[in-house]
C-alpha cells in the first residue's frame, strides 16, 4: 500500500452532556490508500458522522492523530483547517447543507471563489452540467427537488478537484431511484477523477459497492470487511 | 357551524394562545412604537406644560392684567383716564441705550427699563442682594439706583457699588437682577436689562421726540374682573371708545404671543420629526410582523390545512399585532408622560418661560392614536401577504417571494391608515401648510429610498464578477432574498435624510451669522442720531481711521392708517404679508432710490416730484396687498395721519443687512415731520472699540449696535433652536439604528448557517469577516449617499426656495453624515453577526 491519504491512529472524541461525558470514538485506528473507496457503515450512535467530521477539521478529537493527505490535522487551527478543506475535501451531507439564499451556479461555484479561481462560474456551470442541472442554474435551493439539491452538494463537493470526497448518507433524504442515481453519479465521479471517497451509510449493500467495508460498533472498528469494487477491480487488472 | 367565517371571538381565542408563547421576537417591534410614541407624547406634553405655564402665569410674564403699549408717543390724557378708572396702572419706558463705566472706560448696549413705584403689578423682581426694587432704585445722596443683568457687570468689568453712565445720569449699581418677572414677554434683547426709576429715566434725556421709546401702561384690573371673560370684556370696551390709538393690546390670557406661538411652532416642528421617527419604527413594525410570521408558518399552514379561511388567519394575527400595539403605546405613552417631569427635574431653573409640569391626557391621546395608526399600517401588508399565500407557498416564500399583492381591501385600509396618520398631523398643525410639505418630503423621501434599496440591489446583482470572493459574497448578500437591504436603506435612510437636512439647515444659517452676514453687514448701526447731532457725529466718524462707508438716513415710525381710504382693520391681505399692518413701522424718506433696491414698477421721484406726497412700497407688499401705482397709502405718523400716493414698486436685498424700509417716502411727505436718524457704518474691525467708546462719550443718547454683538446673539439663540431640533432628529436616527439592528439580528440564525457552511467549505474567519464588512460598508455607503443628497435637496429648497438666503455647501458636515452612517451600519452590523464567525460547525450542522 502506497502512502495513506488518511491516517487515524488511537482516535478517541469524548462530548461531554447533561447525563456526563459520552466516549463517542473509542481509540479508532485506520489507513485510507489515495484513490480508494471505504464504506463505513454501522448502527446509530457507532460514530460514523463524527468521524466524518473529525476527518474533514469539523471536530476536535481528544486525543489520538490524524493525518489527511499527509497533514497532522491536531496542530491546524479553525482558519488553516477551512484553507485545507478548500483545497482537499469535498463533503456531501444528507441535508445538502446549500445556502438557502444563493442560486444553484451561485452554491457551486463558492469554493472555487474562495479559493480566487478566476473561472469559478464556468466551472461550476460545467459541474452542474455534469450531474444534469445545466437548465437550473439560476434556481434557489428551495426551487429544487431533494434530489436535485443533492446533485448541486455533489457537484459543489468535487468542483474544486479535492482529493478526498466524504459522503454522510448522501441518500438519507432520497427516495430509493433517487438515491441510486446520486451514488451512481458520485462512484462515476470517484472513477473518473481518481478520488478517495469516504461514504457513511446506513445501508450495508451501498458499502459494499467500495473498496473496503469498514464496520463501526460503539466508537470502534468492529470489523474490516473487502467491498464489491476491490474485487472488481481485482478481475479488471 | 353556521356561516364560512369562524367567528371574531375564535380569533381572539386562538390569538390568545399564540401569545402565551410570549413576546420574544417582538423587541424591535416594542422598541420601535415606544420610541415613536414616546417621542411625540413627549414634545406634545413639554409644549403643553409650556403653554400652560404661559397661560396660568400670563399676568406676571405681562407684567398686569392688560398691557398697552405705544412705540414713540405717550397716550392722550382721555385715553389714559379712561384706563385708569377703577383700575391700577403702572407705566414703564423700554428703550435700548448705552452705559458706560467710568471706572473701566467701557461701554455697551443695554435694554433700558424705567419702572415706576407700582411696577410690578404681579410678581417680584428678586435681586441680590435681597432689596426691595424700590429701594434699589432710589435716590441716595443725590445718586439714582439701578439693578442690572449679571451680563452687564460682566461686560463692563463693574461690581455692585460701582457708577454707571446712562444718557445724561450716573447711575450707582445696587443689585444683580435674579428674576424679572416680566422678561420674557419683552421678547428678544440685543442687551442685557438695566432698570432704573422712572425719573431717572427722564433725566438721562434718552427720552427725545422720533427716538425709540416704547411706553407700556399696564393695568390691574378689580380682583373681581380679572376672569379672561371679564378682562376680554374691558379690552372690547377699551377698543370701542378708542378705535384708532394705535396701541398694542395685549391682555393676560395670550400674555407673549410670540413666544407661545414659538413654542407652538417648534412643538409641531419636534411632533413631526417624532412622527417621522414613528414611520421610520413603522418599518421595524413591518419587519418585525414579517419576522414573527415566518416562525408562524407551520401554525398558519396548518391551520389553512384543517380549514381555516385566510381572513381568519389575518383576524388571528391582526389582533396579537394590535394588543402587542397597546403595550408599545402604554409604554411610549408612560415615557412621553413623564419626560415633563425629567425636564422639570433637570432644567426647570434654566427654563426662559414658566412652565406647568402636569399629565396631560390631550398629547397623550393624540400619540396614542399616531402610534395606533402607524402599527395598522405598517402591520396590514405582512398580515395581507400570509391570508393570501398558499399553505405550500409559505414554506417557499424565503426563495421565491410571492408577488401576490395583497387583496385591494387590504390595500386600501393600508393606504387609508397612512392617509389618516398624516391627516392628522397636518389636520391638527397650526401651520398647516407646513405640515404637509413636511409629510410631503417625508413620503417622497421613504418612496425615494425604497426605489434606492431596489436599484442597490439590481446593482449589486449586475455587478460584474469580482475577484475578490469577499466582495462577491458581499455582494451577492445584498441581494439574495430576504437580504435586509430594503429595511435598511429605509429605516437608517429615514433618519439620515432628516439629520442631513437639519444639519445643513442650520450649517448654513450658522455661516450666514457667523460667516457671510458680519462679512456683508456694517460694523454699527446708530440708532437715534438727533437732526443736531448730525454734523457732530459725522466728524467723529469721519475723523476715525478704518472707516469705510457711512449711510445715514431719516427713521421715522408710523402704522397704516388705510389704504385706498379702507380702513387697516377692515383689509384682508395675503399672510405672508398680514404683519406689515401690524403695529408701527420704520418709515424713512429718500430723494434717490435706496442702495440694495430695485425699482420694479413706476419711476422714482426726480426735481419737482420730490417735493409731492408719494410713496415708494416693497413689490412684495404691492402683491399680498393687491395695490397698484397710484393707490393711496394713509400713514400715522406721531399722531398725524400722512397720505401718499404710491409711485413705484421695488424689490428688497433684506439680506445685505443695510438700512432697508418697506415704505419709503419722497422728502416732501414728511421732511417736516419731527424724526431721527438711523445710520450705518463699516471700517476696519481694529478701530470699532474706540469709534464706539467716542461716539457714546460724545452722544450719550445715541444707541449703538454693534452689529458683530448682535450677531453672536442671534447666533446663540440659533445654535440652542438647532440643538433642540438635532436632539430630536437623534431620536429618529436611533428608531432607524433600532430598526436596522432589529433587520440585522432578524437575518442572524441564517447568518450563522451560511457563515458555517462556507467555513465548511473553506473560507476563514477572515475571510467572511471581511465579506461582512464589504456588505455593512456598502449599505451604509449608499444609504448615507442617497440620504446626503435627498437631505441636501430639502436644506435647499428650504434656505433657497422658502427662506430665500444664499446656499453654501458643507461638505464637511455631508462628509461626516456619510462616514458616520458607514461606520454605525458597519459596526452594528458586526455587533449582531460576530457571533456567526465563532459559530462551530459541527453542533449546527447537526442540527439542521
Amino acid at each position: 500500500m502506497s502512502d495513506p491519504i488518511i491516517r487515524l491512529k488511537d482516535l478517541k472524541l469524548t462530548l461531554p452532556s447533561d447525563a456526563g461525558e459520552v466516549n463517542i470514538l473509542r481509540g479508532l485506528s485506520l489507513d485510507v490508500a489515495p484513490g480508494e473507496a471505504v464504506g463505513l457503515v454501522g448502527p446509530s450512535g457507532s460514530g460514523k458522522s463524527t468521524l466524518l467530521m473529525v476527518l474533514a477539521g469539523l471536530e476536535k478529537p481528544t486525543s489520538g492523530t490524524v493525518q489527511v493527505v499527509g497533514q497532522d490535522m491536531a496542530a491546524m487551527n479553525e482558519d488553516a483547517l477551512a484553507l485545507f478543506r478548500r483545497d482537499h475535501v469535498g463533503i456531501v451531507f444528507q441535508s445538502f447543507h446549500l445556502i438557502p439564499t444563493m442560486t444553484a451556479l451561485e452554491n457551486v461555484a463558492v469554493p472555487m471563489e474562495l479559493a480566487g479561481r478566476a473561472d469559478a462560474f464556468e466551472r461550476a456551470e460545467e459541474e452542474l452540467a455534469q450531474v444534469g442541472l445545466a437548465h437550473r442554474l439560476t434556481h434557489y435551493p428551495g426551487q429544487l427537488s431533494g434530489g436535485e439539491q443533492q446533485r448541486v452538494a455533489l457537484a459543489r463537493a468535487v468542483a474544486g478537484d479535492p482529493k478526498i470526497l466524504m459522503a454522510d448518507e448522501p441518500t438519507g433524504n432520497l427516495d430509493g431511484t433517487t438515491g441510486d442515481q446520486i451514488i451512481e453519479l458520485m462512484f462515476d465521479l470517484h472513477d473518473k477523477r481518481g478520488t478517495t471517497l469516504i461514504l457513511i451509510t446506513h445501508d450495508t449493500e451501498l458499502a459494499e459497492a467500495c473498496d473496503r467495508v469498514v464496520h463501526l460498533k460503539d466508537g470502534l472498528i468492529d470489523r474490516i470487511e473487502p467491498g464489491r469494487r476491490a474485487a472488481q477491480r481485482a478481475a479488471a487488472q | 357551524m353556521s356561516g364560512n367565517n369562524p367567528p371574531l371571538s375564535l380569533a381572539f381565542r386562538f390569538a390568545r394562545r399564540e401569545l402565551r408563547g410570549g413576546l420574544k421576537g417582538f423587541r424591535v417591534f416594542l422598541a420601535c412604537l415606544t420610541l415613536g410614541v414616546a417621542a411625540i407624547a413627549a414634545v406634545g406634553s413639554v409644549s403643553s406644560a409650556l403653554v400652560e405655564g404661559l397661560s396660568e402665569e400670563g399676568q406676571t410674564i405681562l407684567g398686569g392684567d392688560v398691557d398697552f403699549r405705544l412705540v414713540h408717543r405717550e397716550p392722550g390724557d382721555a385715553e389714559l383716564a379712561f384706563i385708569s378708572d377703577g383700575t391700577t396702572v403702572s407705566r414703564s419706558i423700554e428703550m435700548r441705550g448705552m452705559a458706560a463705566a467710568p471706572k473701566t472706560d467701557q461701554r455697551t448696549l443695554v435694554e433700558l427699563k424705567g419702572v415706576d413705584g407700582l411696577y410690578p403689578l404681579y410678581g417680584t423682581v428678586a435681586l441680590s442682594p435681597p432689596l426691595s426694587l424700590a429701594q434699589a432704585l432710589e435716590a441716595r445722596d443725590g445718586v439714582w439706583g439701578t439693578v442690572v443683568e449679571p451680563a452687564l457687570m460682566d461686560r463692563l468689568g463693574v461690581d455692585v457699588g460701582d457708577i454707571l453712565q446712562v444718557g445724561d445720569v450716573e447711575l450707582q449699581i445696587r443689585a444683580v437682577i435674579v428674576h424679572e418677572p416680566d422678561r420674557v414677554a419683552s421678547g428678544f434683547a440685543l442687551g442685557p436689562r438695566l432698570f432704573l426709576n422712572d425719573a431717572a429715566m427722564q433725566a438721562t434725556k434718552l427720552v427725545r421726540l422720533g427716538s425709540l421709546v416704547n411706553y407700556h401702561y399696564r393695568v390691574r384690573l378689580p380682583e373681581d374682573a380679572r376672569l379672561n371673560a371679564d378682562v376680554a370684556a374691558w379690552v372690547a370696551g377699551v377698543t370701542e371708545r378708542f378705535p384708532d390709538v394705535g396701541w398694542r393690546i395685549q391682555d393676560r390670557s395670550d400674555s407673549a404671543p410670540g413666544v407661545r406661538r414659538f413654542v407652538e411652532r417648534i412643538a409641531l416642528f419636534l411632533t413631526l420629526v417624532g412622527l417621522t421617527t414613528l414611520v421610520v419604527g413603522g418599518v421595524g413594525v413591518g419587519n418585525a410582523v414579517n419576522s414573527y410570521l415566518d416562525t408562524k408558518r407551520d401554525v398558519i399552514a396548518t391551520l389553512k390545512c384543517v380549514g381555516a379561511p385566510g381572513s381568519f388567519i389575518f383576524n388571528v394575527y391582526l389582533i396579537q399585532v394590535m394588543a402587542l400595539a397597546i403595550v408599545g403605546v402604554v409604554l411610549g405613552l408612560v415615557v412621553g408622560g413623564i419626560t415633563p417631569f425629567f425636564v422639570q427635574w433637570m432644567i426647570e431653573d434654566m427654563l426662559p418661560i414658566p412652565a406647568r409640569f402636569a399629565l396631560y391626557p390631550g398629547p397623550l391621546v393624540l400619540a396614542a392614536g399616531y402610534g395606533f395608526l402607524a402599527a395598522l399600517a405598517f402591520a396590514i401588508w405582512p398580515l395581507a401577504r400570509a391570508r393570501e399565500i398558499s399553505a405550500t407557498g409559505l414554506f417557499r416564500d424565503l426563495i421565491s417571494p410571492t408577488r401576490a399583492w395583497p387583496r385591494p381591501g387590504y390595500i386600501a385600509a393600508m393606504v387609508l391608515s397612512l392617509l389618516a396618520l398624516a391627516g392628522l398631523a397636518i389636520g391638527l398643525a397650526d401651520r398647516p401648510d407646513f405640515a404637509f410639505w413636511f409629510v410631503v418630503g417625508a413620503v417622497l423621501s421613504f418612496v425615494g429610498l425604497r426605489f434606492t434599496a431596489s436599484g442597490l440591489m439590481s446593482l449589486a446583482r449586475r455587478a460584474p464578477r469580482f475577484r475578490s470572493p469577499e466582495l462577491r459574497l458581499a455582494l451577492s448578500n445584498l441581494y439574495r432574498p430576504g437580504a435586509a437591504t430594503t429595511s435598511v436603506v429605509l429605516s437608517l435612510g429615514l433618519g439620515l435624510t432628516l439629520l442631513v437636512t437639519i444639519s445643513l439647515i442650520d450649517g448654513n444659517l450658522s455661516e450666514q451669522i457667523n460667516g457671510e452676514l458680519p462679512d456683508r453687514a456694517p460694523s454699527f448701526f446708530f440708532v437715534d442720531i438727533g437732526p443736531e447731532q448730525v454734523e457732530g457725529f459725522e466728524a467723529i466718524v469721519n475723523g476715525t481711521p478704518g472707516v469705510k462707508a457711512l449711510n445715514r438716513v431719516p427713521m421715522l415710525r408710523g402704522r397704516v392708517m388705510s389704504i385706498n381710504e379702507v380702513e387697516a382693520k377692515d383689509i384682508s391681505p395675503a399672510p405672508d404679508v398680514a404683519w406689515m399692518l401690524q403695529g408701527d413701522r420704520g418709515l424713512t424718506y429718500s430723494a434717490d432710490l435706496p442702495g440694495g433696491s430695485e425699482l420694479v414698477q413706476g419711476d422714482w421721484w426726480v426735481g419737482e416730484e420730490a417735493t409731492g406726497s408719494l410713496i415708494s412700497i416693497t413689490e412684495e407688499m404691492a402683491q399680498g396687498f393687491g395695490i397698484h401705482l397710484g393707490d393711496e397709502i394713509t400713514v400715522n405718523v406721531l399722531g398725524r395721519n400722512i397720505s401718499a400716493t404710491v409711485a413705484n414698486t421695488r424689490n428688497v436685498d433684506w439680506g445685505s443687512v443695510g438700512i432697508n424700509f418697506i415704505f419709503v417716502f419722497s422728502p416732501g411727505a414728511l421732511q417736516g415731520a419731527p424724526h431721527t436718524n438711523l445710520a450705518t457704518l463699516s471700517m476696519d474691525a481694529a478701530g470699532e472699540l474706540d469709534l464706539q467708546r467716542a461716539v457714546s462719550k460724545a452722544f450719550p443718547n445715541i444707541t449703538i449696535v454693534r452689529v458683530k454683538e448682535a450677531l453672536d446673539a442671534v447666533g446663540k439663540l440659533l445654535e440652542d433652536f438647532a440643538m433642540a431640533v438635532r436632539a430630536t432628529s437623534v431620536v429618529t436616527l436611533a428608531s432607524g439604528i433600532i430598526v436596522l439592528a432589529g433587520a440585522m439580528a432578524a437575518g442572524h440564525r441564517r447568518r450563522v448557517y451560511d457563515a458555517v457552511v462556507l467555513k465548511v467549505l473553506g473560507a476563514t474567519r477572515g475571510t467572511i469577516l471581511k465579506a461582512y464588512i464589504w456588505e455593512y460598508a456598502l449599505l451604509g455607503l449608499g444609504t448615507a449617499v442617497v440620504a446626503a443628497m435627498a437631505g441636501t435637496l430639502s436644506a435647499w429648497l428650504v434656505i433657497v426656495q422658502v427662506m430665500e438666503a444664499p446656499w453654501s455647501f458643507l461638505p464637511v458636515t455631508l462628509g461626516l453624515t456619510v462616514a458616520g452612517a458607514t461606520i454605525v451600519t458597519v459596526a452594528l452590523g458586526l455587533i449582531g453577526t460576530w457571533n456567526a464567525l465563532s459559530a462551530k460547525a459541527a453542533p449546527v450542522l447537526r442540527a439542521q
